[in-house]
């Protein structure tokens, strides 16, 4: 099927290209794919939003029903010791991380919202439908997409029900996958679009929405944290987000360049709970949803070229998160409608796609990502002297210091070996302020029909046991926050399990496994995540 | 042969169901929905007898809210030739379902209806035999196999004894199993054209039906927790505490 535009992916930065580019031209024929079953199942996010974007590409939001409700009304910052914390004075944050203009939403709630609003303006979206190969014009220049088979079993053959993939071609195709797309990512490779740049940097995020007593619930109150559990030289820290119906939003970062194998995300997370400052608010409450997604977090120094002949990148497909804001919605939204302008006059103008580069150069997205360059790479001399640098780079230069901190590895090179690293000992969960993977995972919804070809992907199957175990304890075990990845054993023998049906489709092993052995790729269509307000 | 397909719009399958604070009932926003599995099997049947040569045309009704229609667009897109969608606001129950059902089966006048055994969400399995008694067909339920005879079908019902297999005369009502088929994925291509496939809208009123509950709904309330199980070292173990600690052996 042709099309003008193809899109990949119905996140804030997909669906505002789609959005863009119909306001521009209705006549266009645009088409949007998203591999989730429904719009907002596979986003996961904060959520505060800052609604800059927003105001510009639909600046009567406040009358079309959206559901941005909930005003930032207060703002605390802790910092945890083991027991203590210590409340620092918000007028102390730089205004990067002052929110007071911003909104507490569901960003999958917005999605779906957006999609409503492309839907009235004629984009067709096809969710259910994961583009899983890039098609390529002789020119060598990207022709299109196409969807996945249905209906193949786990040994390849095809099932009754086999229904083929079908190829999507445009005369561009803009890729908005999010964080470690899975197509994003080849191109990044074969156009060498990073070439000059600084390796990439990942977190992984974690969020539960709770619903807690009346007391402790203050709508429209944020607040981050900094410290325990994680040690002064591990990158992180929490949100909470006091929401409407008197939900909370509690959610974990850690940054994806941790060095102790022994280390797991999703106990960090857990345990974090348990601090005093914490749990008086969750105590009493209930756990109603819980799920993971990796950041992308390099920013500026890690941004790849976002051109190529035939397609665009957009949102955190590319890297367009503010790390130091932690906020990626708003400069995905952004991105998205610079990208749209540009295919508007490529397809009008003939102009050349690289106006993209300029469009983004002259834009208030790059000034933001420029000026807030150096605040992730200081963290790498620790909590500490990162905080100490950043309140001067963000508060007395306002980011124009007049050089770039780099990052030198690649999250998957950062690990050291077990032997010469701490074992953790985590806390037995209680099953009312922690809970096991399993009953976390049972929450997501999350489902691939069975009977299909296991979508994470092992270069060398034998690698995990013979080498990856030995010397790193297999940490996929520990890093997988969905409990994907086992080591069992069978008479005294090592295996190493994928229960590939439990993946929330987070990338995080993409991203971390130390010898990039692990391959995600797209499941059959639907399967994955069913988040509902995350 | 003209087969009328009864689809319902139920919240998905794999989802974690949550029941309102107040007790009302479950929470349904932002919750995925879904066509009730067993339906998918039914339009698929429906579908198969058609390619079959043996049916003419097939038609997919579903009743409910305005989103509902989505179920009838998907029945659309795996082969349904047309749809109609009853609209009705708030709770309904299997009996006005099927009255509702009844007015369009005189309307329509289709040789066979097809539904699924019962819908996930209440698991009333009622609305299929409310509807026989209503147009005082026959009726063939739990199907898991179908064959068109002419003017006659034979049914393989699953019942607690095994299965067993009857004949009915047209027409008929017949509420299908999940084991009757595996329903076909709708394509990308099949999405498109069912976009373009009509769906007559009738309100509910227009039918003359009283659609309103019969039944009160004292409260909904979560089932009691299970208590977390425990890990036997072997057979011996497990067999002991079956007959002993549980009494189930
Ligand atoms: C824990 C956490 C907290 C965050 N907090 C905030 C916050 O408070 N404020 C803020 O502004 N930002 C926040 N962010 C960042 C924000 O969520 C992202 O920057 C934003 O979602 C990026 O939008 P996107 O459109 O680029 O990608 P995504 O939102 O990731 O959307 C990508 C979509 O594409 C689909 N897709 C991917 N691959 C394919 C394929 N091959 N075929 C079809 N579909 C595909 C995915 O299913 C998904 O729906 C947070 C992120 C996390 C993880
Ligand atoms: C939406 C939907 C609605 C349905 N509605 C109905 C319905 O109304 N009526 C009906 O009869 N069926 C219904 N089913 C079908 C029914 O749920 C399944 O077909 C049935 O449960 C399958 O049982 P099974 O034992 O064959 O397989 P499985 O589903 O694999 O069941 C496995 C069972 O064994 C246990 N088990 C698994 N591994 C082990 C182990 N290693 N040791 C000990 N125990 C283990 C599991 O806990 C589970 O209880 C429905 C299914 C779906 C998806
Ligand atoms: S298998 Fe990989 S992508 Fe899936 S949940 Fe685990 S870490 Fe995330």
């Amino acid at each position: 099927m042709e099309y003008d535009v193809v899109i990949i992916g119905g996140g804030p930065s997909g669906l505002s290209t789609a959005i863009k580019l119909k306001q521009l031209d209705p006549n266009l024929n645009v088409c949007l794919l998203e591999k989730a079953s429904e719009i907002g199942a596979h986003i996961l996010s904060g959520n505060v939003f800052e609604t800059r974007a927003l105001d510009e590409l639909i600046p009567n939001w406040k009358e079309l029903n959206s559901p941005i409700k909930t005003k930032v009304t207060k703002e605390k910052f802790l910092f945890l010791g083991k027991t203590k914390s210590l409340s620092w004075p918000t007028w102390l944050l730089p205004s990067v991380q002052q929110n007071h203009k911003n909104y507490i939403i569901s960003l999958a709630n917005l999605c779906r919202w957006l999609a409503e609003q492309a839907e009235n303006l004629g984009v067709e979206i096809f969710p259910g439908f994961p583009a899983s190969e890039i098609l390529y014009n002789e020119d060598g220049s990207v022709k299109g997409v196409a969807t996945q088979d249905m209906g193949i079993d786990k040994d390849g053959n095809k099932k009754d029900s086999f229904e083929p993939g079908i190829e999507l071609l445009g005369k561009v195709t803009v890729f908005a996958e999010g964080c470690r797309g899975h197509l994003g990512k080849q191109l990044i490779e074969k156009f060498e679009l990073n070439k000059g740049k600084d390796p990439q940097q990942y977190g992984i995020g974690f969020k539960e929405i709770w619903e807690i007593e009346d007391k402790n619930h203050q709508e429209g109150l944020v607040m981050h944290t900094a410290g325990w559990p994680l040690d002064n030289s591990t990158y992180g820290g929490s949100f909470m987000y006091h929401a409407e119906n008197k939900q909370v939003f509690v959610g974990y970062v850690i940054g994806l360049d941790y060095k102790n194998p022994h280390l797991s995300p999703y106990d960090e997370f857990q345990r974090f709970k348990t601090h005093p400052a914490i749990k008086k608010i969750i105590e009493g409450g209930k756990r109603i949803s819980y799920g993971a997604r990796a950041l992308i977090e390099g920013g500026f120094q890690s941004l790849p070229k976002m051109f190529m002949p035939g397609a665009l990148l957009v949102g955190c497909d590319a890297g367009t998160l503010n790390m130091p804001k932690i906020k990626g919605s708003h400069t995905a939204m952004k991105s998205g409608i610079i990208a749209a302008e540009t295919i508007n006059e490529h397809l009008k103008e003939n102009k050349d796609l690289s106006i993209y580069e300029d469009k983004f150069k002259n834009s208030w997205l790059y000034k933001e990502l420029y000026e807030a360059r150096n605040v992730k790479p200081s963290f790498s001399w620790g909590l500490i002297l990162g905080i100490i640098f950043t309140g001067i780079d963000q508060i007395l230069f306002r980011g124009k210091l007049p050089f770039t901190l780099k990052y030198k590895h690649a999250d998957h090179e950062t690990l050291k070996p077990a032997n010469e690293m701490p074992k953790i000992d985590y806390p037995k969960y209680d099953n009312v302020i922690t809970f096991d993977k399993t009953s976390s995972v049972y929450l997501t919804g999350t489902n691939h029909a069975d009977n299909q070809p296991v979508h994470l992907k092992l270069k060398d199957p034998d690698l995990p046991i013979n080498y990856t175990l030995e010397k790193f304890d297999e940490p996929a075990q520990r890093y997988c926050p969905a409990g994907v990845y086992e080591v069992q054993k069978e008479n005294n023998v090592n295996k190493f399990v994928i229960n590939s049906q439990n993946c929330i489709h987070c990338k995080t092993c993409d991203i971390k496994e130390p010898s990039q052995n692990i391959t995600w790729v797209t499941p059959e269509g639907s399967g994955g995540p069913r988040y509902g307000n995350m | 042969m003209k087969i009328l397909v009864a689809v319902k719009r139920v919240i998905d399958y794999n989802v974690q169901i949550r029941v309102k604070e107040d007790g009302t009932g479950v929470v349904t926003d932002n919750v995925k929905m879904s066509t009730n599995p067993p339906d998918d099997n039914a339009i698929e049947e429906a579908v198969k007898i058609k390619e079959a040569g043996k049916a003419t045309e097939v038609v997919a009704i579903t009743v409910g809210e305005e989103k509902a229609q989505e179920t009838v667009r998907k029945a659309l897109a795996v082969g349904a030739d047309r749809g109609i969608h009853v609209k009705v606001d708030g709770i309904l129950e299997p009996l006005a379902v099927s009255k509702i059902l009844q007015k369009i089966v005189d309307k329509e006048k289709p040789d066979l209806v097809f539904m699924g055994k019962q819908a996930i969400d209440d698991d009333c399995n009622q609305t299929g035999q409310m509807l026989s008694a209503l147009l005082n067909w026959p009726q063939a339920t739990f199907a898991s196999k179908i064959e068109v005879k002419d003017n006659k079908l034979e049914v393989t019902r699953e019942i607690d004894e095994g299965l067993e297999t009857i004949e009915i005369n047209f027409p008929a009502i017949v509420t299908c199993d999940l084991r009757l088929n595996e329903p076909r994925y709708a394509s990308l291509p099949n999405i498109m054209k069912a976009k373009k496939k009509p769906i007559e809208e009738i309100p509910a009123s227009d039918l003359g039906v009283d659609v309103s509950p019969r039944l009160e709904q004292l409260k909904v309330e979560e089932p009691p927790k299970r208590k977390a199980g425990i890990k036997v070292a072997n057979v011996a173990e497990l067999v002991q505490k079956l007959k002993n600690e549980a009494k189930v052996i």
